[in-house]
């Protein structure tokens, strides 16, 4: 009885979770799998056919877009590391016992809406705004100039929005490391550079790895930033996923390009993982 | 070895073949720390210098300055006042890295993203030694260690005791003029602890190295060390060789530190030459040595360790220090019969009688007996 009970428990407990999964991801996501295939239109309804054009349409026409938000997201990925990594590794170690203070300040904006946030972005950027305004009518810059529309704005928001989820893991990456590895660095004739490059740094890839992973895959799949911030030559495919469906409402071409987004991303991490060698990165975390 | 000797200061103690430069020399360290607001002094005022290559534990209690002491020689800490030498030169503001000493961290601190190879061989990398070079070194110290054939393993793939070696090895393997071990055994259990105490003083030996050993266990201390330095609260209470420390403590802290030991109290009666006698009790009389300078009426107090103790149920004639007391306990132990002896002023006294002859027990409880030993077994405490 106890044995059967003791093999039981975790299916038990993972039970609630595996059916929200269930529900809520992977019925959906065969849904969209078979919508893809179909074919058809909104008024006369849309039957499954293994339509595979819906792929080739998709990525013919919006390869441009597919390119340029894996480099929005790639870009924004690398600022958010060379910002985030300093500001993990200061908490982490100089925080002292206000760690947990910093660490809600890093969070604060979050308790904003990302909408409202990118739109203060928006305010902020505009070609009169707060910031260009002063800088036009004192003469530093032209009067044509603008970064609205342009990638750096769209870059930019998409830098400042996932910020916290790249420090957070680095944050938590960091703080484990065990300070008198620091000084037998140390003891053992290494600078504070080495210590920093054979001690700290690898031990916070596990961090730096999971910030990327949470960062990555959401930018380079926004459609928010580059909506609020960006112009016609900032679009990302999560901008013509949206208009696809909500729009155009071409369901099939909509799930394809999500299909293939999707492909990419995991692509992506496995080849990212492999170079960084996930065995000792998971290693490392599972320490 | 004379016997006059007894608590001699800890400044004027000489390391052994003082006529070289002392590896290390803490001269009046202190250390202060400032925790929320309040000055805590860890060290105040240290004062010791260890021979090269000499076995050096520092001992005391938990919360006494080890560590903190140990640090300060390693460059992790800063004094607040005094100096740190090693060999000669003044290194009191030298960072750890650029000091001649290695570690061994309590915890062990191994690099756990490293194999057993790259820890060993982190510290010679750093100081660009050449790669055969460093094959060659690491390969041998872990042969020393004991740990051949494991290079590739994680830390983590290994145990504690392993993982020891490998922090010993990481730490041997360049060399330093000092290594410096805080607790290194703490985390072992015992039976593992002892044969590491062996294989420790065994490398010592097999190296050189001039070994500072921190430790909060005297059975530890006494059997690995050249000599002691027992700190209490901050000080150094006494520097000697094991010997010393057990027989002749030269405070009461350090007496009820190492060992059992019997303390005495009592009024100096007579005063003739290099001897004095104590009164305790009406049938008692205490021979010390008047080496401490006293005058008749002093109080002193003294003690006397349980094996020097000779147990007998009537009065013994000579020149040998006796109290009369009774006996509340009486344990037997197989080697050795304990016993607890109370005196006339309810002072207890623990005695250790050897079963080296027969195994019949002199006494029994409620019995009155007399204690007795030979005068130079009575240590004077400051
Ligand atoms: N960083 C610090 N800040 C404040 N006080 C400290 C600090 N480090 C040590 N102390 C205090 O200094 C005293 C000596 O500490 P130390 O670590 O040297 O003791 P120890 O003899 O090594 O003890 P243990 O055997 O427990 O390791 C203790 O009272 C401790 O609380
Ligand atoms: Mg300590």
């Amino acid at each position: 009885m106890r044995t059967l009970r003791a093999r039981l428990t975790p299916y038990a407990l993972v039970l609630p979770g595996g059916l929200w999964l269930a529900i809520f991801f992977v019925i959906p996501t065969l849904v969209m799998l078979s919508l893809s295939l179909q074919s058809g239109n909104v008024v006369d309804g849309f039957a499954f056919t293994w339509n595979w054009h819906s792929y080739v349409d998709g990525i013919t026409t919006y390869h441009n877009q597919i390119v340029r938000s894996l480099l929005y997201g790639l870009s924004a990925t690398i600022i958010q590391i060379v910002i985030g990594f300093p500001v993990a590794y200061w908490i982490a170690f100089k925080g002292g016992s206000r760690k947990s203070v910093y660490l809600f300040l890093v969070l604060l904006p979050f308790l904003v809406s990302f909408v409202l946030r990118t739109i203060s972005w928006q305010f902020l950027l505009s070609d009169n705004g707060i910031l260009l305004g002063p800088l036009k009518s004192l003469g530093v810059l032209p009067q044509d100039f603008h970064i609205l529309a342009t990638p750096y704005a769209v870059i930019g928001g998409l830098s400042y929005n996932f910020l916290p989820f790249m420090i957070l893991p680095m944050y938590v990456a960091l703080e484990r490391i065990d300070p008198r590895l620091l000084e037998a660095a140390q003891d053992l004739y290494a600078s504070k550079v080495q210590t920093f490059l054979r001690v700290v740094l690898p031990l916070s890839l596990p961090g730096v790895f999971a910030g990327v992973l949470m960062t990555f895959v959401p930018a380079s799949s926004d459609y928010v930033n580059s909506s609020v911030l960006g112009g016609t030559n900032t679009t990302m495919i999560g901008n013509v996923i949206q208009n696809q469906f909500l729009v155009n409402q071409d369901y099939p071409v909509a799930s394809a390009l999500s299909f293939t987004l999707m492909a990419l991303l995991l692509v992506g991490i496995f080849v990212y993982a492999r170079a960084l060698g996930t065995e000792d990165v998971l290693e490392v975390a599972a320490r | 070895m004379t016997e006059i000797q007894a608590g001699t200061g800890v400044a004027e103690t000489a390391a052994p073949g003082s006529q070289q430069v002392p590896a290390i020399e803490l001269d009046n360290v202190v250390k202060e720390y400032t925790s929320h607001g309040e000055v805590v002094r860890a060290v105040k005022g240290v004062s010791l210098s260890i021979a090269e290559g000499e076995f050096f534990s520092l001992l005391g209690p938990s919360g006494c300055g080890k560590t903190t002491s140990m640090r300060m020689i390693a460059g992790f800490e800063d004094p607040t006042q005094g100096v740190v030498r090693l060999h000669g030169q003044d290194v009191t503001s030298v960072p750890p890295n650029k000091r001649d000493v290695n570690m061994v961290f309590q915890s062990y601190a191994l690099f756990p993203h490293m194999s057993v190879w790259e820890n060993v061989a982190f510290g010679l990398k750093r100081k660009n030694v050449d790669a055969a070079e460093i094959k060659r070194r690491v390969g041998e110290i872990l042969e020393v260690v004991d740990l051949t054939g494991r290079e590739k393993r994680r830390p983590r793939e290994m145990s504690g005791g392993q993982q020891q070696r490998v922090a010993l090895a990481r730490a041997l393997v360049n060399r330093p003029r000092a290594l410096l071990l805080d607790e290194p055994l703490g985390a072992l259990d015992l039976k593992l602890r002892q044969a590491m105490q062996i294989e420790l003083k065994r490398i010592q030996r097999d190296v050189g190295i001039t070994f500072v050993y921190v430790t909060h266990d005297q059975g530890e201390a006494l059997t690995m060390s050249d000599r002691i330095a027992v700190m209490n609260d901050g000080l150094v209470d006494q520097l000697a060789d094991p010997r010393e420390i057990y027989e002749r403590p030269a405070t009461k802290f350090v007496a009820g530190f190492i060992g059992t030991s019997n303390l005495l109290s009592g009024v100096v009666q007579e005063v003739t030459g290099s001897t004095a006698v104590l009164a305790l009790g009406p049938s008692d009389r205490v021979v010390i040595s008047t080496e401490t300078p006293v005058a008749v009426g002093d109080s002193v107090e003294l003690t006397v360790r349980p094996e020097k103790i000779t147990i007998a149920t009537e009065q013994p004639a000579g020149d040998r220090s006796v109290v009369r007391g009774t006996v509340s306990e009486v344990v037997y132990l197989g080697t050795s019969n304990n016993y607890a002896v109370v005196l006339a002023d309810g002072a207890e006294i623990t005695v250790f009688q050897q079963n080296a002859h027969d195994s019949t027990i002199t006494a029994e409880r409620g019995d009155t007996v007399w204690l007795s030993w030979q005068p130079q077994h009575s240590y004077v405490l400051r």
